[in-house]
């Protein structure tokens, strides 16, 4: 196991260094044990292409956003308040974070609380690295793989970012296929809205269900998402069906990084 | 003056001015709506309504009837210039005041033939797919009584309308061709000229009896439709260009942050405030967080539900919704309106400040909706007329969860983990970095 370097803004301070863009992690990055291998992947790419990034470790604190859709608007905006602050005294710029719920409420939702920041969703920070020579991509063992994007809403629908996941995929030179509901018409997962906190309410099916059969419809390899929520829908989806041994579910970040031996 | 004259000249009259009575209570009713302020970026919001209500571009994504809504809309546009000559020839006593214009009358005339025999073949292909195919949106519980028969009444009076139009002239062609009195030599048509000869057994004055039988049904009908519209879903027609004029801007996952809190969190988190201040007094009536009734929600989510023409196409495409849950965005903005209308109604009865102990949220819409959905916009991406029913609904989410404090016993754990250890589950912030050593 390769170590890996993963500052934390307190040590970069510590020395007078300023990271060119913060990693901010999430709550499922850091506690759930699938998205962390997401975390690590994407760490795994950053220390290979030589950026200089750092976390807030232990002074990340969750953006707020299930709170928000939930509807307490109070502790969102406790949460964001303090996030903000952490963020402006260490002078943060840009952020990128592997999280799409993220995401969206650290670029749409903080500036008006006095927290402006560029945010990049992995996929588009991949996307650039690649697009700058800075990451290089071979197809490797998804070479030729028949591959389906599950557009997470919030990186989708709610930030209008379709294209970039895509052009990761066919960097991989794997067969992209289309869902029947994809990019703007994606069927969510059922995890958004503070839903992958509670149990549904009464209906005949549940939500990851109906979005896994739709994946299965494409007669898939991998089932690519981009965000910890959805992993955690679809990947349950996969194993209700039975379908784990055929089927796999891999973030973006997961394939870039084995597709480059890391 | 004749008679006629008279009669017709008090028929716009009436009808115009109680098509605008009804009006004012509805734009008085919006009115009744929170501020909000839509007022930014004129350019871009001019260009949005070009393309999204003029250009109907979001009706184009199920292209079969987004071609067939446009005809009927284009017709519909189209065929009230000949409306203007109709109006006209009814005040000054004229028949066909615009024949001079000769051939350029001919072509016009006929084109208005052609677009209404397309709206007329639309309209009962639409009448077909709501009775005959019974599209599943079109049976969802909430759809149902009247917004059933409001939906089929629309579609039977734009028939008959465009029948009475296209029989008008074929009888009118008759009368010109046995030369009466009166009725102007003008010659066939594009469609009604291909029915020449179908009344020739009727004697004249039947013939005149008939044709202005067919002209007054006619110009009777569309005032009475012009008076329906504000009772209908119909209005839509009308509120389509403001309502996508007034959209919301900003990316579909931006929810707005509340004001209200905003102040109260600065306060706490300003190292200067004193602790121990005793707090401002308030001024006017406390802020209610989030939406119980319709006064609660902004202007805009009040036009939203007048905008609403129940299409369908958001609860279409819910995954709540099509997961068997109860919720159904239509439903939200449906509930909005006619708990609008209601509280409308009572203003009108009993004054301004009157309250008849009901509200939107527990009267009309349940918890349960509110709960399944998982604010993926899918709804509010489908909207044909950018209607956001998921602000509805994450306003009166706030509503149980800050006011009443009612939430799902799992949330209240999130919730609190979130507050505690700053994570939605129960992990210690502490351990946030363990992920870096593991694998």
């Amino acid at each position: 196991m390769s170590e890996l370097k993963v500052p934390t803004m307190a040590e970069m301070m510590a020395s007078g260094q300023q990271p060119d863009v913060l990693f901010w992690v999430g709550c499922a990055g850091s506690f759930d044990d699938r998205a962390k291998k997401i975390t690590r992947a994407f760490v795994k790419i950053l220390n290979k292409a030589g950026i200089n990034f750092a976390v807030l470790g232990t002074e990340e604190s969750c953006t707020g956003d299930p709170a928000k859709r939930a509807g307490n608007e109070f502790l969102f905006q406790m949460q964001a308040m303090g996030n903000i602050q952490v963020l402006n005294a260490y002078e943060i710029k840009k952020i990128v974070t592997t999280c799409p719920h993220c995401f969206n409420t650290l670029k749409n939702e903080y500036p008006e609380l006095g927290g402006d920041y560029q945010v990049k969703h992995h996929s588009q920070f991949l996307q650039e690295l690649i697009n700058e020579g800075k990451l290089t991509v071979e197809g490797g063992t998804f070479k030729g793989k028949k591959i389906t994007f599950h557009d997470p809403c919030y990186l989708g629908r709610a930030n209008d970012v379709y294209e970039a996941p895509r052009e990761l995929v066919e960097k991989l030179d794997a067969e992209l296929v289309e869902m029947k509901r994809c990019k703007s018409k994606g069927l969510c997962c059922g995890a958004g809205g503070a839903q992958m906190f509670k149990e549904a309410e009464k209906g005949d099916k549940e939500v990851n269900i109906e979005r896994t059969e739709e994946a299965m419809e494409t007669k898939p390899d991998i089932i690519a998402t981009g965000c910890p929520f959805c992993m955690t829908m679809m990947t349950d989806g996969v194993k209700i069906k039975e379908k784990e041994t055929e089927v796999k579910v891999y973030d973006l970040a997961e394939m870039i990084a084995e597709a480059n031996d890391l | 003056m004749n008679i006629s004259i008279i009669a017709f000249a008090v028929l716009i009259l009436v009808s115009l001015g109680l098509f605008a009575k009804n009006v004012k209570t509805i734009i008085r009713n919006i009115n009744l709506g929170k501020d909000l302020d839509r007022g930014d970026n004129k350019g871009g919001r001019f260009k949005l309504m070009a393309k999204v209500a003029m250009g109907q571009s979001k009706m184009q994504a199920r292209p079969v009837v987004g071609i067939l809504h446009f005809i009927v809309y284009a017709g519909f546009v189209i065929i009230n210039i000949e409306v203007l000559e109709i109006v006209l020839d009814g005040l000054l006593g004229t028949h066909r005041l615009f024949s001079p214009l000769g051939s350029l009358y001919t072509f016009l005339i006929s084109t208005f033939e052609v677009l209404a025999l397309l709206v007329l073949v639309s309209c009962v292909i639409f009448l077909i797919r709501r009775n005959i195919i019974r599209l599943k949106r079109f049976l969802s519980p909430e759809m149902t009584g009247w917004p059933k028969t409001d939906a089929n009444l629309i579609l039977i009076t734009e028939v008959l309308l465009m029948t009475a139009f296209l029989l008008m002239n074929v009888v009118d062609a008759q009368l010109q061709s046995i030369g009466a009195e009166h009725y102007t030599q003008v010659g066939p048509f594009a469609i009604s000229g291909m029915f020449e000869g179908m009344f020739s057994g009727l004697s004249e004055s039947s013939l005149v009896a008939f044709e202005r039988g067919l002209w007054w049904f006619h110009i009777i009908g569309i005032f009475a439709f012009l008076n329906y519209l504000p009772y209908s879903k119909h209005f839509h027609i009308l509120l389509a260009f403001p309502n996508v004029f007034y959209s919301k801007l900003t990316p579909k996952g931006q929810l707005t942050n509340m004001e209200a809190v905003k102040k109260e969190v600065e306060l706490m988190f300003d190292p200067n405030a004193d602790p121990y201040a005793a707090p401002p007094e308030p001024v006017g009536e406390p802020e209610r967080f989030g939406a119980k009734d319709v006064q609660d929600l902004t202007w805009k989510q009040l036009m939203d539900a007048y905008t609403c023409t129940e299409c369908g196409r958001c609860t279409d495409v819910c995954p709540a919704n099509i997961t068997g849950k109860e919720l159904s965005p239509r439903k939200i903005l449906m509930d909005t309106r006619d708990r609008l209308e209601e509280v409308g109604k009572g203003i009108d009865k009993n004054g301004k400040d009157h309250d008849d102990g009901k509200s939107l949220l527990g009267d009309y819409i349940k918890e349960e909706e509110l709960l399944a959905c998982t604010s993926c916009n899918a709804c509010t991406e489908a909207c044909p007329v950018n209607n956001d029913p998921l602000s509805v609904i994450v306003d009166l989410r706030r509503y149980l969860i800050m006011e009443e404090s009612k939430a799902p016993a799992e949330w209240t754990g999130m919730l609190t983990n979130i507050e505690n250890n700053g994570a939605p589950w129960q992990f210690a912030q502490a351990d946030r970095l363990k992920w870096k050593d593991e694998e």
